[in-house]
């Protein structure tokens, strides 16, 4: 194991792949001065302007003109910037990427990466802040990564890169400089395999990206009360580990799902619904989220603040499902 | 409008041009008439009028070459190469269909011969032939990419986006607009500010002109100069080309806000007749030409009948394509 950040660990994987397939090459504004995080820092150097490229602020073309090299036979790593930015190019994600091998009735196939940093850092406001994984989740065509940690950053950009499909891959920006312990070996992570953060038997927890640490956290808390949390990080959302849900249900009875971005019409919303079409007879509580309220994130801290779930709303939404459980069958 | 008679014109290739706007005319005609009886499904536009661009320009590419085209792609998709059988079953939504009854008119494609899309969203198609353009400048491959697109298109986002990305990064694409007048039922003048596509374009550094698009000889001419010069590794080249739509936006469109003299007028400038003219002038008997329009049409004929038998796709067919992770109607996905 080798210790490194989130932001190192999805360089990492980059450069492996861009090492590995001459086809690969990246393109996104600022990208040779290392991207606007630090997340390219370097890449310029060993692999040149055209395959670590820098962009016009265009992003319906940045996003445009990657499918079509796409479809061309390269495999563009594409960064928005920031998510928020990739909505100035939703045409060119979901009308066109997404659908394109469908309706060219497979005669086209668009390998590509949109990287989206997302998530609330550092007073950034309604523009610079949001989590919208939720709405690609919506969309057939799209795969959708929500890495939490250094490994699965790395693991999961290297299977999106080596994907025949448009990925939607969502690193959070508070994380960036998250270390953690990545594999030395070049260990790629399946699409739709969740990961056990922590193992128990009183309440399954579900989350991923930044607020799957929250959730960890939540979960230490609660096991200090005498409350023990299983926690399943999702790592992709599209498609998710249903299974790895199922099994940790079956075995608790309750569910919490927690996430970063708005309750309504979340993912979370999803998660709830097929757990209780699927094992409603085994559920000893209601199934708990806890998730953003539905209004534009704010500037200052403390309103900032009043939008983020945290670690002790998730302890005291746990104990509540743990509490309400005898009489609920 | 009757051009001077230039003798050092190869007439067999112009025959060709003839026999492919024959070809072209005729799919859209009986498209029209699948349209009226109801076996066409949804929207469909022709491009009865417009001939000379589609065949003029995709004569002078290689098969290697990426083509991008509009909603209004038929004609492009023959010249490029594609086998109008399965495009009849296409637009029919049959067994067959050249994108398996997925896509319809306006997804119409054929990748086998570098036709890489209709599109159903105007200027979508700008940014996609630049991004092709943007594939083979990285691999060092010598082919190009065209994208054709509509008058309307200049002045949605992309085309100012994807004109910009292809001169800032040189990329051998060349852009042809076809300005017929309309988008949709608005005159394109009552809502373009300035002179156009190409002024537009060469505001931006990109060599672009504006030419006759009913004029067979002025299409293929400055078409061959335009490719000569991408190949050459000149960058991006844009052609706007003046035309006319002879029918309705959409197939059951009556077009019934222009006035019936400028339609007329229009018919006369029609550009296989002026082919035809040219031609005829260069000794092709009007008895071979006039052959061209009814072998054309026998072959649409044929094609129409066998798209009307054709079965529809087996149920199966919605599900796949989507990506790669399996069923759909399976598992977790
Ligand atoms: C983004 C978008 N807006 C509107 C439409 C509806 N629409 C389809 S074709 C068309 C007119 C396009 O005009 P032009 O680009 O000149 O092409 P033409 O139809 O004349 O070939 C419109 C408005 C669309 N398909 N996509
Ligand atoms: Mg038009």
């Amino acid at each position: 194991m080798v210790k490194m950040t989130y932001a190192e660990a999805a360089k990492l994987a980059l450069a492996e792949e861009m090492r590995r397939d001459p086809l690969v090459w990246a393109i996104g504004e600022d990208l040779g001065r290392g991207g606007v995080f630090g997340q390219y820092l370097g890449l310029l150097n060993e692999f040149g302007p055209e395959r670590i490229s820098d962009a016009p602020i265009s992003e319906s073309a940045i996003m445009g003109a990657s499918v079509g090299a796409a479809m061309a036979g390269t495999r563009p790593v594409v960064e928005m910037r920031f998510a928020d930015f990739a909505l100035c190019a939703v045409d060119e994600l979901i009308n066109q990427a997404a659908k394109a091998r469908y309706m060219l009735g497979g005669q086209v196939k668009v390998p590509m990466v949109i990287r989206e940093p997302m998530g609330m850092w550092r007073s950034s406001a309604a523009q610079h802040s949001q989590s919208l994984e939720s709405w690609y989740t919506h969309i057939p065509g799209l795969v959708v990564a929500v890495p939490s940690t250094p490994a699965d950053n790395r693991g999961l950009l290297k299977t999106a890169i080596r994907s025949d499909d448009p990925v939607v891959y969502l690193e959070h920006k508070n994380i960036w400089g998250y270390e953690g312990d990545v594999p030395e070996d070049e260990t790629l992570i399946p699409f739709g395999k969740g990961r056990l953060e922590k193992e128990g038997d009183d309440i399954t927890i579900v989350s991923w990206s930044a607020q799957m640490h929250i959730a960890a956290n939540a979960a230490t808390l609660l096991q200090a009360e005498g409350i023990s949390a299983e926690l399943i990080d999702l790592r992709t959302l599209w498609p998710w580990d249903r299974q790895m849900v199922f099994d940790s249900v079956e075995k608790t009875g309750r569910l919490l799902i927690t996430h970063e971005s708005v309750s309504v019409g979340g993912f979370g919303a999803e998660i709830a619904a097929t757990v209780a079409e699927q094992l409603f007879s085994v559920l000893k509580s209601p199934i708990t989220r806890c998730a953003a309220p539905r209004v534009p994130i704010s500037y200052a801290p403390p309103l900032e603040a009043k939008i983020r779930v945290s670690s002790e709303q998730i302890v005291e939404a746990a104990r509540k499902s743990v509490a309400v459980s005898a009489g609920f069958k | 409008m009757i051009q001077p008679l230039n003798q050092n014109i190869d007439k067999d290739w112009f025959l060709e041009h003839h026999i492919m706007m024959h070809r072209i005319r005729a799919f859209e005609e009986t498209a029209a008439r699948a349209n009226q009886d109801k076996l066409v499904l949804g929207a469909i536009h022709l491009s009865i009028g417009q001939e000379a661009i589609a065949s003029g320009v995709c004569k002078n590419l290689m098969k290697e070459d990426f083509l991008l085209s509009t909603h209004r792609g038929h004609g492009h998709t023959l010249a490029k190469g594609a086998d109008p059988e399965a495009m009849m079953l296409e637009l029919l939504g049959r067994r067959g269909g050249i994108c398996k009854g997925k896509g319809g008119s306006m997804h119409i494609a054929d990748a086998s011969v570098g036709m890489l899309g209709a599109n159903g969203v105007v200027a979508a198609n700008i940014n996609i032939a630049t991004g092709a353009a943007h594939a083979i400048k990285l691999k060092r491959e010598t082919n190009i990419s065209c994208c054709i697109f509509g008058d309307g298109a200049i002045n949605r986002g992309p085309f100012l986006e994807g004109l910009n990305w292809s001169g800032v990064f040189n990329l051998p694409v060349l852009f042809v607009c076809e300005n017929n007048g309309f988008a949709s039922t608005t005159r394109t003048d009552a809502m373009t500010s300035g002179e156009g596509a190409a002024a537009r374009a060469r505001s931006m550094g990109i060599t672009a002109i504006e030419v006759d698009g009913n004029d067979i000889v002025s299409v293929d001419e400055i078409t061959r100069e335009y490719i000569a010069n991408i190949r050459n590794g000149n960058g991006p080249h844009l052609i706007s080309f003046n035309t006319y739509r002879l029918h309705g936006h959409t197939a059951s469109d009556p077009a019934s806000y222009r006035p019936a003299a400028e339609v007329e007028a229009a018919w006369k400038e029609d550009p296989i007749e002026r082919c035809s003219e040219l031609l005829s002038r260069l000794g092709i008997s009007r008895e071979i030409l006039n052959e061209h329009r009814k072998i054309a049409l026998e072959e649409m004929e044929r094609v129409y009948k066998t798209a009307k038998e054709a079965p529809w796709p087996s149920d199966d067919n919605a599900f796949s394509d989507v990506q790669d992770l399996g069923d759909p109607r399976e598992g977790a996905f």
